[in-house]
């Protein structure tokens, strides 16, 4: 072809003009980046409810299993907090005088494994118990104190894991007066074991629903093939590459993946302020700390990031299927 | 510029398009292609454009070998033919301007440098002052001059146009004919598609005339090796 000439004197012309010329076809480049993503938000905002019907589709099924990570993380937390003060309570035998318990306290006491002992007298177990249960009437009838003396043992900081518990249990099991010895943890252990079926669950949950997203995106971004067909064609007609035509079907799933992640956040916080209420009152009646933490603000940040991340993806299959489908060789006719 | 060497192209085993059609055109020819419908113009087009390859021989445009160009180069062969249609394959959700402009936008062109060319290309086919209106808006002759427009606005070195007059009335299409003739002469090889002998006669120019699949007239080929770049 007669480009020849011209192209040894831009050689010539040395590595100035070819910098500049690469600039320039950069700036283009991003002007036109910036351009595609510009007009295909401004498509979307074209058609408003149908947008907003497939944000709101994506929002819930991101929601679901944030909410559940959310809860999940909540109870990992209370679990770890009642694990370090995870306390022995030794009833001691009901015909056990005050003397001798204090006798018991002493030598568990001088053990290296325990940290602190208190003992609760049993006539103070039962005031207490007076006036917590609200059995005073019926504690009345008894004759008896029916409560013995306890023991409340607070192991040290090392013999805190689970055998080092078992080996203090043992221990004072073993020793002269000592009825019973309970330890807290079978329900501490039964949680745990929830809270990791409920992990398993909500990462079942999560990869299910990240792929309902992946398709619905995908279907969406199908249609919105179909209707700029004509459009497809031309740009294909004249010199459109792959990655050109692809473009603003990429930036449509990304732009539904933003809409979805925001809306699925909004649904966060307006269902933590509609259950923070009765939560903060449930956590109360079990005398614990437990509250259920929202999203901070690298949590939402994520969560709209993933979001646009699985729309464009869902884009992509989309864009993957069906886009070769259309080439410009019906145009001609036969 | 294109050039046809023992070109066939078979769809099934018992539909053949072309048979052996030989013929090339120079830098700056303009050439009618005619033959009844089915006779394989459409085909031809189509091979030159690559949306088909050719079953057997071979076709080389601008020097380049299109039997096995690999799928992705095909965009940048594309960049170098400008085509029209009869039906000029108008955008309707843009305007003129937009429309003329996507050759461009797909070569990743500046806008500045976009509206230059842009507005030299509808200055050339008269449309200078309808560059905001939609397509829609406009008479058959000048959509057909805005797809004129669009395939010209990135300065290509092969116009291709099928029927392009085919709904226009013998005024209008002496028009358009006379813009092909002003590209060819500076240096655009063009090749139109058509049933209108009576415009064919008009223009005295060289006429291929296909007849099922064969090449029964104006096939002679490129003159001393002209084309082999």
């Amino acid at each position: 072809m007669a480009t020849d000439p011209r192209r040894k004197a831009d050689a010539t012309r040395g590595a100035k003009t070819s910098r500049a010329a690469w600039r320039q076809q950069a700036e283009s480049y991003l002007t036109h980046h910036r351009k595609v993503a510009r007009d295909s938000a401004a498509r979307l905002w074209q058609t408003p409810v149908a947008s907003l019907m497939t944000w709101t589709v994506m929002g819930v099924a991101l929601a679901l299993p944030v909410a559940l990570l959310l809860l999940l993380t909540s109870l990992e937390g209370v679990s770890a907090g009642w694990e370090s003060s995870a306390r022995l309570t030794a009833y001691l035998q009901l015909e056990v005088p005050l003397e001798d318990a204090r006798e018991l306290r002493e030598e568990i006491g001088v053990d290296g494994r325990v940290a602190e002992v208190e003992l609760v007298n049993r006539e103070d177990a039962l005031t207490e118990f007076r006036a917590s249960s609200g059995l005073e009437d019926a504690l009345d009838y008894l004759e008896d104190n029916p409560l013995p003396h306890t023991l409340l043992i607070t192991p040290e900081e090392s013999a805190r894991s689970e055998a080092g518990v078992e080996g203090l249990v043992r221990f004072v099991q073993g020793m002269e007066g000592i009825e019973r010895v309970q330890v807290d943890l079978g329900w501490l252990q039964r949680l745990n074991a929830m809270t990791d079926l409920l992990a398993r669950a909500v990462w079942a949950l999560s990869l299910l629903l990240a792929a309902a997203v992946v398709l619905v995106i995908g279907n969406t971004v199908r249609l919105a093939i179909e209707n700029r067909r004509d459009e497809i064609l031309v740009a294909k007609l004249v010199g459109g590459t792959d990655a050109f035509v692809r473009r603003p079907f990429l930036y449509t799933g990304a732009w539904f993946g933003l809409g979805g992640g925001v809306v699925a956040w909004v649904l966060l916080q307006l269902s933590l302020w509609w259950l923070s209420g009765p939560i903060e009152r449930l956590a109360g009646l079990y005398r614990s700390e437990f509250s259920l933490n929202g999203l901070s603000v690298d949590g939402a940040l994520t969560l709209i990031i993933v979001a646009m991340l699985l729309g464009w993806l869902g884009a992509w299959v989309a864009v993957k299927r069906h886009l070769d489908d259309i080439e410009p060789g019906e145009i001609a006719g036969g | 510029m294109i050039e046809f060497r023992q070109v066939t192209k078979r769809y099934d085993s018992d539909h053949t398009a072309l048979r052996q059609v030989n013929f090339g055109l120079d830098r700056g020819e303009l050439a009618f292609l005619t033959g009844h419908s089915g006779a394989g113009k459409s085909t031809l087009l189509k091979l030159i454009m690559v949306m088909e390859r050719p079953s057997a021989g071979e076709l080389i445009v601008g020097g380049q070998l299109l039997n096995r160009l690999p799928r992705r180069q095909i965009p940048y062969i594309r960049r170098h033919i400008g085509v029209v249609f009869q039906n000029h394959q108008l955008l309707f959700d843009r305007t003129v301007y937009d429309n003329v402009a996507m050759p461009l936008e797909v070569m990743g062109a500046s806008p500045r440098e976009a509206g230059r060319r842009v507005r030299a290309a509808l200055d050339k086919v008269g449309l200078l002052s309808k560059e905001k209106m939609n397509p829609m808006q406009l008479s058959g002759g000048e959509q057909q001059r805005v797809g004129i427009a669009r395939a010209v606005v990135n300065k290509p070195p092969v116009l291709l146009a099928d029927e392009p007059t085919g709904n226009l009335d013998p005024e209008l299409s002496a028009d358009i004919m006379n813009l092909f003739g002003q590209f060819s002469q500076v240096g655009v090889t063009v090749l139109i598609a058509t049933h209108d002998i009576a415009l064919i006669n008009e223009m005295g120019r060289r006429t291929l005339t296909l007849d099922h699949g064969r090449l029964v007239a104006g096939g002679t080929p490129l003159v001393g090796g002209a084309s082999g770049h």
